[in-house]
């Protein structure tokens, strides 16, 4: 199993920089954080979006019904309450029902008492959105049968069928704790409106420039936030992110940073007072074949393709200047159920030796009959990591003969020709989740008819049942086991899919900046009850 | 005078008309919608649902010409609806950057005419002098560097220059405050990208202003002057000046109005919150309503600084008669 | 010397007058025929460019990531490896292309407009000084990045939408010297000759506005490299691996501006050198041929 690989990269979170033992201080009270966004958010509505560029700004002003624990992000296992009391209810009923104990000193930001009726209210918007109501990540909850409160302080969740899914499920960072009363009298009232019940209220908002929050009195959990309030800056620009730390106007940045930005902030400010935290992130980057086009219905010329790619050497330097580092496999290499490097190596488009693997690969294009193989590569237009990428796979492909001609497009139009039109040949992809969940998240590999998340458009009705062998296993274990043998069948001799590199997260952050850790996704821990200031 | 006035605002109509039917076309046949950025953008799960939901709630999914008419007769009654992309009013989300953006034109216009008119003069007087080479050189130089390039190098420069000095690095204010509630930081924040602006469009006002001024200096009254033994300091100033200006004033207005939509790419380098950085934005998010009404917004400024020109020039030169 | 040319062969004191010419011309305009100099360099670098260029300007080489200016690599090497000079010199063809393209069809595009408005008249000039009206209503900018936008960033898309602002720029200027052209009595004449249209306008107008357009040809090729720069810069202008001025400004550029300066400084001095030199060798183009500055 991956143990040693886990430890590895729970390493590689750790902090690194002289404020290592920052933990064992006493936390201060006061000051303002201030931190740069690199997206304009669309609607205030958690729900309705999935973007950080809502999270970061605005998750400071809500509560959610559990969350990833705090003191160890890192961890993809392990989640506590936040307006429940203790710690997160194990399931009864053979796995089945959830029952949730409410807090009973919790409170909206304008004075309104929150309680179950809210939590269910909340829970029901996300899972069964009423008509006209946009929910965009209902299609995770088909498990659940229903959310009542029974009474003022208790929240039951039924679920259809026992899954180890569920639990990272409903630790979804968007699911924002809502008034029952203003869902009721206008669904879409949080589009435009931000009244939540997290550890700070609204300030000021400056349409497409910044959000201010002030610390909430009445916040429900004692002693906490620490800080007076914050500010989130609106900055697309990721070079101005960067000189906005360096030249003193912001803090820190959560989503992450390339390489090299970590290296010139250190440069200018020297190394102690600047603290760097990594973590692989729970993003991937992957390219899809279409399967309908005709070179990439023979999976020789498929496998042929992901031969090419020299993961490990890619791994080195790309991480020099992209936001990408970890060698992974479809589960997310963090998680107990991934592969050690050792058993990805066995693995097409994984040996090290990357001479043998692409003269297989250029065997493979020949017995294909695709020897002078050229296509069209859609990409993004974004430059980290999409575009660097997709210059490095065209270099890889030229090695063994296959001309590639890379089509950067704007997001919209990425979007719909790999999604809608399916009218691609290959296409640079990426998936990008919170929670790491290794069931749901590669539920985009499931046939066709099952999953519309399936960009490669095939149909693969053995790997469908071992996946649903995963989904509803009653243990872990068993999970666990079905999940790789699916990820076997999907990566090795189908070539269905490729995956690149795993995306890295790398946060160079004031030093002053204390109590937030990274985890492995920008949407978690945002909170930011538990950061201070060491100023 | 009146009579003039009111035909050319009625000439206005034809040309927003136009430019709403262009914008309004073009931009549907962008492949993709707001739907798809504001859900897919991430790289998550998208569920088709979710966006056939989002689809009806922005109204996507009815026929163009409805959608067409819809809007384009709200806007003539000054109701500019919501954005698709944030669901705030329209006129919210403008008003804040419309601000940002008219001190920003008015600002690099100041320093336009600062720079322009006195380097124009200069070059005109020592025309075909090493003098003038330099004056056109450097002002040549702003306007063929690309203006995020000047601004890299700007902001690069004052962090350095800002480390050098003091060993602290010094960024200028990335987030905006309105000039009368803290004039220093706010001049702070936007002093720079009006330089860089300022100079870069002064280049063409000095040229204008330079062979306006050597048009003038031939001239016979002027010719009169300099044979009446008057000293060329007073020809200069006196005579030839005033008569210069004509054409120069016109330059620095069309400028003024590409500048309250035109600073596209300036706004980005400096994280400049106004007109141009919404403008790409709403492109890049395909948020329609938005991009229209600021097409149409950026439209009307135009014409209108054109028929303020107009007016100026008639009252300047009583010469000129409309008719 | 008189005698000698006499018994010359007649070509001879053609070419002379040639070079005469020239040689005049750059005597009274000295500073543009410096630029224009710069610009004959420019033209031979990018039409030689895999000569002089030292490497493959799509070589990814990730051994020699971002190295400083030396002897191996004289302007250094950008994030994938690539050499930057030989990215510079085959940039200049992308420029030169993108520049040569737009301003050609956009001032050619806005002379036959121009021209054919001016000599109808009527319906026919209201309608497309009114359709010019709207596209010049907005920064170019703006309605570059709405077609490109629309249309994907393709290098024949983004020529498209650099030409497009341009042309009721040469169509509005055309249109006036034509206008003056058109009531000189020699254009009546030939009209009522019962010459055709078509012969009209191309023997007797089009000769007699050419002062113009080429003024407004020589503009546009310095405001089309600009233009793409800031496409680039913006994302959508021409794409990678394709070796581009703007392009190279473009993430890396900006991303490595303190640690890699080299990256941002040189395509910038590029397209610096390459714009100004096409304004200052412009302008002396126009002061040569517009009669107005020709007593100067």
């Amino acid at each position: 199993m991956g143990v040693m690989r886990r430890l590895l990269i729970a390493g590689a979170a750790a902090t690194v920089g002289l404020a290592g033992a920052a933990q064992a201080e006493t936390p201060k009270y006061g000051g303002t954080l201030n931190f740069v966004v690199g997206g304009n958010a669309p609607s205030f509505d958690g729900h309705q979006e999935s973007t950080f560029a809502v999270i970061h700004p605005m998750a400071p002003f809500y509560s959610l019904l559990i969350k990833v624990n705090p003191e160890n992000p890192s961890d993809p296992t392990a989640f506590v309450c936040d307006v429940c009391v203790g710690d997160v209810p194990k399931a009864t009923d053979g796995g089945t029902t959830y029952t949730f104990p409410i807090v009973k000193n919790a409170k909206f930001h304008d004075g309104e008492a929150l309680d179950a009726h809210d939590v269910a209210a909340s829970l029901n918007h996300v899972m069964f959105p009423p008509e006209g109501v946009l929910s965009v990540r209902r299609a995770m909850y088909e498990m659940v049968e229903s959310v009542k409160a029974t009474d003022d302080y208790t929240v039951v969740i039924k679920l259809k069928y026992a899954t180890a899914a569920f639990v990272p499920a409903l630790a979804n960072p968007y699911n924002w704790i809502y008034s029952a009363s203003k869902l009721e009298a206008d669904p879409n009232w949080y589009k435009t409106n931000i009244v939540g019940s997290g550890a700070f209220k609204l300030g000021e908002v400056q349409a497409g420039a910044s959000f201010t929050g002030t610390k909430f009195d009445d916040y429900h959990v004692e002693g906490l936030p620490y800080l007076d309030g914050f500010k989130a800056i609106i900055a697309p620009k990721q070079s101005l992110r960067v000189q906005a730390i360096r030249g003193g106007r912001a803090d820190i940045e959560f989503r992450s940073f390339p390489p090299k930005s970590r290296d010139d902030l250190i440069g200018a400010l020297g190394a102690e007072q600047v603290n760097v935290q990594e973590s692989t992130w729970n993003c991937n980057l992957s390219v899809s074949l279409n399967h309908n086009f005709p070179a990439f219905k023979d999976p020789r010329v498929r496998k042929a393709l992901t031969l090419a790619i020299d993961r490990w050497g890619g791994s080195k330097y790309l991480s020099q200047i992209a936001i990408m580092k970890t060698v992974g496999g479809l589960i997310y290499p963090g998680h107990p159920w991934a592969r050690s490097d050792e058993e990805l190596e066995k693995i097409p488009g994984y040996w090290r030796d990357v001479e043998k693997s692409r003269e297989e690969a250029r065997r493979l294009l020949k017995e294909a009959g695709y020897e002078n193989l050229s296509f069209d590569l859609v990409n993004r237009n974004v430059d980290q990591p999409y575009k660097i990428a997709g210059t490095w796979l065209i270099g890889e492909w030229k090695k063994i003969g296959v001309k590639a001609s890379q089509r950067a497009v704007p997001t919209g139009e990425w979007f719909r020709s790999y999604r809608e039109t399916k009218n691609y040949e290959a296409a640079v992809t990426a998936t990008c989740q919170s929670i790491v969940n290794p069931i749901l998240d590669l539920a985009n590999n499931l046939s066709i008819d099952r999953s519309p998340q399936n960009y490669r458009d095939y149909i693969n009705r053995d790997l469908d049942a071992v996946y649903d062998k995963a989904a509803k296993a009653t243990t872990d274990e068993e999970a666990g086991q079905y999940m790789r043998d699916f990820e076997k069948g999907i990566l090795d001799d189908n070539a269905h899919y490729m995956i690149v590199l795993w995306w890295h997260r790398l946060i160079p952050h004031r030093s002053y900046v204390k109590g937030w850790k990274v985890s492995p996704s920008h949407y978690l821990g945002q909170t930011l009850v538990d950061v201070w200031l060491d100023k | 005078m009146h009579k003039y006035l009111i035909k050319r605002i009625f000439m206005m109509l034809p040309t927003l008309l136009g430019a709403g039917i262009f914008i309004f076309f073009l931009l549907r046949m962008i492949p993709g919608d707001v739907c798809l950025v504001r859900l897919g953008g991430q790289g998550g799960f998208v569920d088709p649902a979710a966006i056939l939901a989002c689809q009806q709630q922005l109204g996507l999914d009815q026929p163009l010409l409805v959608q067409f008419v819809t809007w384009f007769v709200s806007f003539f009654t000054l109701d500019f609806g919501v954005s698709m992309w944030t669901a705030q009013p329209i006129i919210q989300e403008v008003g804040l950057r419309f601000e940002l953006s008219l001190q920003i034109a008015i600002m690099a216009t100041l320093i336009s005419i600062a720079i322009a008119i006195p380097l124009g003069i200069i070059s005109a007087v020592k025309q075909n002098t090493w003098v003038d080479y330099l004056v056109r050189t450097f002002s040549i130089a702003g306007i063929a560097m690309p203006s995020f390039w000047l601004g890299i190098l700007l902001i690069l420069g004052i962090l350095l220059t800002t480390q050098w000095w003091s060993g602290i690095p010094w960024l200028p204010p990335i987030t905006y405050v309105p000039i009368w509630e803290d004039p220093a930081r706010n001049l702070l924040q936007l002093i720079w990208p009006a330089l860089a602006t300022g100079y870069r469009y002064s280049a063409v006002a000095t040229r204008m202003t330079r062979s306006a001024m050597l048009e003038v200096l031939r001239e016979d009254y002027v010719r009169t002057a300099r044979a009446k033994g008057v000293m060329e300091k007073l020809i200069v100033n006196r005579h030839a000046l005033k008569n210069a200006m004509l054409p120069v004033i016109t330059v620095i207005g069309i400028e003024f109005a590409f500048l309250m939509g035109g600073l596209v790419v300036t706004e980005q380098v400096f994280n400049l919150n106004g007109l141009g950085k919404l403008f790409v934005d709403s492109v890049t998010n395909y948020d329609y309503a938005m991009t229209q009404s600021l097409v149409l917004l950026v439209a009307v400024i135009f014409v209108i600084t054109n028929i303020v020109i107009d007016v100026a020039y008639a009252w300047l030169d009583p010469r000129i008669r409309y008719s | 010397m008189t005698t000698v040319t006499n018994i010359e062969p007649a070509r001879l004191p053609d070419k002379k007058t040639i070079s005469t010419i020239v040689w005049r011309w750059c005597k009274r305009q000295p500073f543009g025929a410096v630029c224009g100099l710069i610009l004959v360099g420019i033209i031979l670098v990018a039409m030689f460019a895999d000569v002089v260029s030292p490497y493959d300007p799509e070589l990814n080489d990730f051994a020699n990531m971002l190295t400083a200016p030396g002897s191996e690599f004289l302007l250094g090497t950008d994030q994938f490896g690539r050499d930057v000079l030989s990215r510079v010199i085959y940039g200049a063809q992308t420029a030169l292309f993108i520049g040569f393209t737009a301003a050609f069809f956009g001032s050619f595009i806005g002379l036959v407009l121009g021209v054919t408005s001016a000599y109808l008249g009527g319906w026919f000039d209201l309608i497309l000084q009114r359709v010019m009206d709207v596209f010049m209503a907005f920064p170019s900018i703006i309605i570059a990045l709405a077609i490109v936008a629309t249309f994907g960033s393709s290098t024949e898309i983004v020529i498209l939408a650099i030409t497009i602002p341009m042309i009721p720029n040469c169509a509005r200027v055309v249109r006036s010297s034509a206008l003056q052209i058109r009531e000189i009595p020699y254009v009546d004449a030939a009209r009522s000759l019962g010459f055709g249209h078509v012969r009209i306008v191309m023997r007797h107008m089009v000769p007699n506005v050419m002062a113009p357009y080429l003024i407004m040809f020589t503009s546009f090729l310095g405001q089309a490299i600009l233009a793409e720069a800031s496409l680039s810069y913006l994302g959508l202008g021409v794409q990678e691996p394709t070796p581009a001025w703007g392009l190279m400004l473009q993430g890396g550029a900006e991303e490595y501006a303190e640690s890699a300066i080299w990256i941002a400084i040189f395509p910038g001095l590029a397209i610096t050198l390459a714009v100004f030199a096409f304004n200052i060798f412009g302008d002396a183009v126009r002061d040569t041929l517009d009669p107005r500055l020709r007593s100067q």
